[in-house]
């Protein structure tokens, strides 16, 4: 190892410019200084504000997020517990996810942001002992469509995260099997980039990030140290700015075959018994693992810099401490183990090294060789960061609307299929391997993504949701909107939901009415996973998502995964057989406001959201599980952006495939445009075989659930007929403008 | 029979790969890692996807000099089956073991999906199940996939009906239009002059059980085992 003795520069003396610098307030430098009894030194400083940053501390959140959910008897590992959170899937199985975001690196460097964001979340699932077993992601750009200036950087933005995203995924081998795209120009400069991973494992597998056992060597794995990432964690935790620019050396660089090694040697020794612990070191890097280690397992850890693999020479112990380069463990090995370790790494080439000891004293020491460069207790730092109630100012409630505007519902549906939020996202997941590892049972695009396990044999469906302009209009009933959303997408796959991560975006919570955003928004998901009892096993906060001008719609993403009992269970969106009788399940609903057709042909993000009602959601996905497990679907697909119009044309789509409907409503008494992309919830349109429509019927109708024969499946085109007049639509002419839209901008 | 799945420093297919000999087809099959110098007693060898080495320098360019790959040539030499699929096949392009290269997408794109397949001749022990014309719905998913030759050595792989898969549409015609990557001449995989290594893009151990989307790829596991004398258990 490099451990060539040069000497280092002095380190900076401590003023209060260099303390603001670091984010750290006087108040926390106070507190700092009575934790340590002492003036903290530069590395010190360095290491309080990576870990006090909101990322790491959740201090903003932390009040906040103890709302949640988060127990359950399938909970084997609680949110906040260890680095994800772990469900029981039954047969002595279980499964390991979380979503994390990477918005700020991705808004500088798309390409390394959305890569490291996606080994980041890798890690965090392998490190509890799970094999990942699939990958999702949920992403928000600024508009594409135009010759703008923004409109080129937007699309730039896109391409780079979406082959970020790709490199890493389908380098490691793990499928992109799902997720959203939206795009809205409150995501200006300021994309959000969330990624979710999936593992399995048995439940006497799950591995712990705890440093036990005193005296029990650490050792460090994985790629060499170097200087880049340096506080990307802090870099995180304030706003986007003109300079953030020169904030690119903050943005880590990937190393998806490396990560790829340190997947396998990882999982080979954890199924030996050398392994009293075990940590990725993702944001804050070796700081965070050691003081995180330290503190969950009651003990303190004592490493030394000079024993660390580094990529240079010269590195300080403040940029060591500090780096967040990728693809990096660290292990606490049983004493007496220590060769398993060596024989394991060197077998996958990869770089190990005894950096230190687990100690009893409670501290997080750091030496270089035989000088002490940082001495602070560990669970202070790791757990005991300052805890912020910030203040909140509701914002107006939004004011219903006074019309709808009318348009060509002809054309209409035309420009919402095209609009790219609404689109295929066939351009994005074309480029993601989403067949690797022989699960993949629903390809993208259809209302949940579907996956066997082979190994567990259980059958998983994943979904990720969110409409922010709900959110924006009433976070509460947005938050609540997109956990039934999520539910529902579920239970049209054949699913019952299981557990929720999440993602909350919003902008800087100093500012009030940001926080009451915030606040609003997690009781709305805490409201949701109650309803649907579906605990948050763990997610992440990112905060100060604004651009030069302003906050980011908030945008609490939901992602919910749920099991599918039986392979015949397994429902996709899409219409299956010319003659097929098509339902609406729920009812014609009348709600505009919030809604895409008011955005995409008037530009409009006004109006009272759609109103969820919990109880009649849950029936109506328990009527749609007895009838798919009765074997009676042929199809389901929930209603939602573009509202109905949108729903039975997505319908008619399949692949490269289409086949036409012929839909007659009857008499409503509403106006087209309201008839047609209204966006009431709890409604989901199903086919199924005419000798089983009558069934259909007289199952919904017992459980409560309002169910119409709208229609029939079949020939080349898509007529909608109501009130007495008829629209009509070649169906291969909306499909080549779903399907073909993404590509056309970014072409 | 006896199959080796060799495992390469960033192979990622190797398990699907295992999973389908061994458990949809019952072969006995042994993961075989890069470091490893001996293939003793396989009778069938697999180089399977992923991106060996992280595909660092060129696709397949640094697994060729892996230990393992010095006795896959003499393997190979011997006669033994060898099929590489995806980063397999460009390794053995790599390797010499087939005529020609892969380079990068025509369209730049990492491209995964469903794309059909003609197959071409079938006197070989991979695809003598199959029937000359036949079209097979297999997945594909790369980046370097544009399979490239000279004028000479494409003549030859013609005349000696090498080319064993070629991209076509629904209905079996071969097309620019059904050309996902560039190929020359639409080729998705070839065989050697001997007609005991076999190179393919698609990916046929994604289409062996119907509950993902096809199981068009177990025609050429079939035709392997009968070649062997094997009866196929699927």
């Amino acid at each position: 190892m490099n451990t060539t003795a040069v000497s280092l520069p002095p380190d900076p003396e401590i003023t209060p410019a260099v303390i603001a610098k670091h984010g750290i307030t006087p108040d926390e430098y106070a507190l700092i200084q009575k934790i340590l009894g002492r003036k903290p030194n530069f590395t010190e400083l360095g290491i309080f504000s990576v870990m006090w940053s909101e990322h790491c501390s959740y201090k903003n959140s932390k009040p906040e997020l103890k709302k949640f959910p988060t127990t359950g008897p399938t909970v084997l590992v609680k949110a906040g517990e260890e680095n994800a959170g772990v469900i029981d899937v039954g047969d002595g199985w279980a499964i390991a996810f979380k979503m994390e975001s990477h918005n700020h690196p991705s808004a500088i460097e798309p390409f390394q942001g959305a890569a490291t964001g996606v080994g980041g979340i890798i890690r965090d699932i392998f490190t509890m002992g799970a094999r990942p077993v699939f990958n999702l992601n949920s992403l928000r750009f600024g508009s594409i469509t135009g010759d703008s200036a923004s409109a080129k950087t937007n699309r730039r933005l896109f391409s780079g995260v979406v082959a970020g995203i790709a490199h890493y995924g389908n380098c490691i081998g793990i499928p992109t099997i799902g997720g959203e795209v939206y795009f809205d120009d409150s995501y200006e400069g300021n994309p959000l980039v969330n990624v979710l991973c999936l593992g399995v494992l048995k439940h006497e597998e799950i591995a712990r990030g705890a440093a036990k056992g005193i005296g029990n060597p650490v050792f460090y794995v994985g790629a060499e140290t170097g200087r880049d990432g340096l506080a990307g964690a802090a870099f995180a935790s304030r706003e986007l700015t003109e300079e953030s620019k020169q904030d690119r050396p903050a943005v880590q660089v990937g190393d998806p075959f490396k990560e790829k090694l340190l997947l396998e040697a990882c999982l080979e020794l954890l199924t030996t018994d050398a392994v009293a612990g075990i940590q990725d070191m993702g944001a804050a890097g070796l700081t965070c693992s050691t003081c995180e280690t330290a503190s969950r397992g009651n003990t303190g850890v004592e490493i030394d810099l000079e024993k660390v693999p580094k990529r240079e020479v010269g590195m300080t112990p403040y940029e060591i401490m500090l780096s967040e380069s990728q693809e990096r463990m660290l292990i606490i090995v049983e004493k007496g183990k220590e060769d398993i370790v060596r024989r394991i790494f060197e077998k996958w080439d990869l770089p190990y090294a005894e950096v230190g000891t687990v100690k009893d004293d409670g501290m997080m020491r750091v030496k270089v060789g035989e000088v002490t460069v940082a001495e602070i207790p560990a669970r202070q730092l790791a757990d005991e960061a300052p805890i912020y109630h910030r203040e909140t100012q509701a914002k107006p409630a939004p004011a219903p609307l006074c019309e709808i505007p009318k348009t060509d519902v002809s054309l209409a549906l035309g420009k919402l299929l095209a609009d790219p939020s609404i689109a295929s996202k066939e351009w994005v997941y074309r480029q993601y391997d989403h067949m690797v590892r022989d699960g993949t049972m629903v390809l993208p695009g259809s209302d949940a993504a579907v996956f066997i396990v082979r190994e567990a044999n259980k059958i998983l469906a994943s979904t990720s949701d969110c409409n922010a302009i709900y959110c924006l209009l009433d976070p509460r009933e947005g938050a609540r909107l997109a956990v039934a959303e999520a539910a529902r997408n579920l239970a049209c796959s054949g699913a019952i939901p299981l557990a929720v991560t999440d993602n909350l975006n919003f902008g800087n919570p100093h500012k009030p009415e940001n926080f009451w955003q915030l606040r609003e928004c997690v009781e709305g998901i805490a409201e949701g996973c109650a309803a649907f009892n579906t605990p948050v096993t763990g997610g992440n906060v990112s905060l100060y998502n604004e651009n030069p001008a302003g906050a980011i719609d908030p945008t609490p993403t939901i992602a919910m995964v749920g099991i599918i009992k039986d392979e015949s269970h397994v429902t996709t969106s899409s219409f299956k057989n010319a003659g097929d009788t098509v339902i609406l399940l729920g009812e014609l609903g009348d709600e505009m406001g919030g809604s895409h057709y008011l955005k995409v042909l008037f530009g409009r993000k006004e109006g009272i959201p759609p109103r969820i009602n919990f109880e009649r959601e849950r029936a109506l996905h328990n009527t749609l599980r007895g009838l798919i497990g009765r074997g009676l679907l042929a199809s389901a697909h929930d209603c939602a952006e573009g509202g109905l119009a949108v729903t039975l044309a997505e319908s008619c789509f399949c692949g490269t495939q289409t086949i036409g409907a012929e839909i007659d409503f009857g008499t409503t008494g509403l106006a087209p445009e309201v008839l047609l992309f209204n966006e009431s919830q709890t409604r989901v349109v199903v086919s199924a075989k005419p000798e089983d429509a009558e069934a259909v019927l007289v199952f919904a109708h017992e459980k409560g659930i309002p169910a119409r024969r709208i229609g029939t499946v079949g020939g080349a085109q898509l007529g909608l007929k109501a009130d007495g007049a008829e629209t009509r639509w070649n169906v291969a002419d909306l499909q080549s403008t779903w399907r073909g839209s993404i590509a056309a901008c970014m072409a | 029979m006896k199959a080796a799945v060799i495992r390469f420093p960033g192979s990622n297919c190797d398990q699907d790969c295992h999973y389908a000999l061994q458990r949809v087809f019952g072969v006995p099959t042994d993961y075989v890692w890069h470091k490893e110098s001996s293939l003793k007693g396989y009778d069938l060898v697999v180089l399977p996807g992923g991106f060996s080495y992280g595909d660092y320098l060129r696709c397949g360019a640094i697994a060729r000099f892996s230990p393992i790959m010095k006795a896959v040539v003499d393997y190979a030499e011997n006669g033994g089956l060898l099929i590489g699929i995806c980063n397999g096949f460009q390794v053995l392009t790599e390797s010499r073991l087939l005529p020609g290269a892969l380079v990068r997408n025509r369209d730049l794109h990492f491209i995964c999906e469903h794309r059909f397949l003609r197959v071409g001749a079938c006197d070989n022990p991979f695809l003598n199940q199959a029937k000359p014309g036949q079209v097979l719905n297999i997945p594909i998913a790369h980046g370097e996939g544009n399979y490239t030759a000279d004028e000479a050595t494409l003549e030859e792989l013609n005349a000696n009906r090498q080319i064993l898969v070629r991209y076509c549409d629904a209905q079996g015609v071969v097309s620019e239009a059904a050309n996902p990557n560039g190929s020359l001449n639409n080729i998705a995989g070839i065989c050697n002059a001997k007609r005991n290594v076999f190179g393919l893009m698609p990916h046929p151990e994604r289409a062996c059980e119907a509950r993902l989307g096809s199981e068009d790829g177990n025609v050429i596991f079939q035709s392997i085992l009968n070649h062997l004398g094997v009866r196929a258990v699927a």
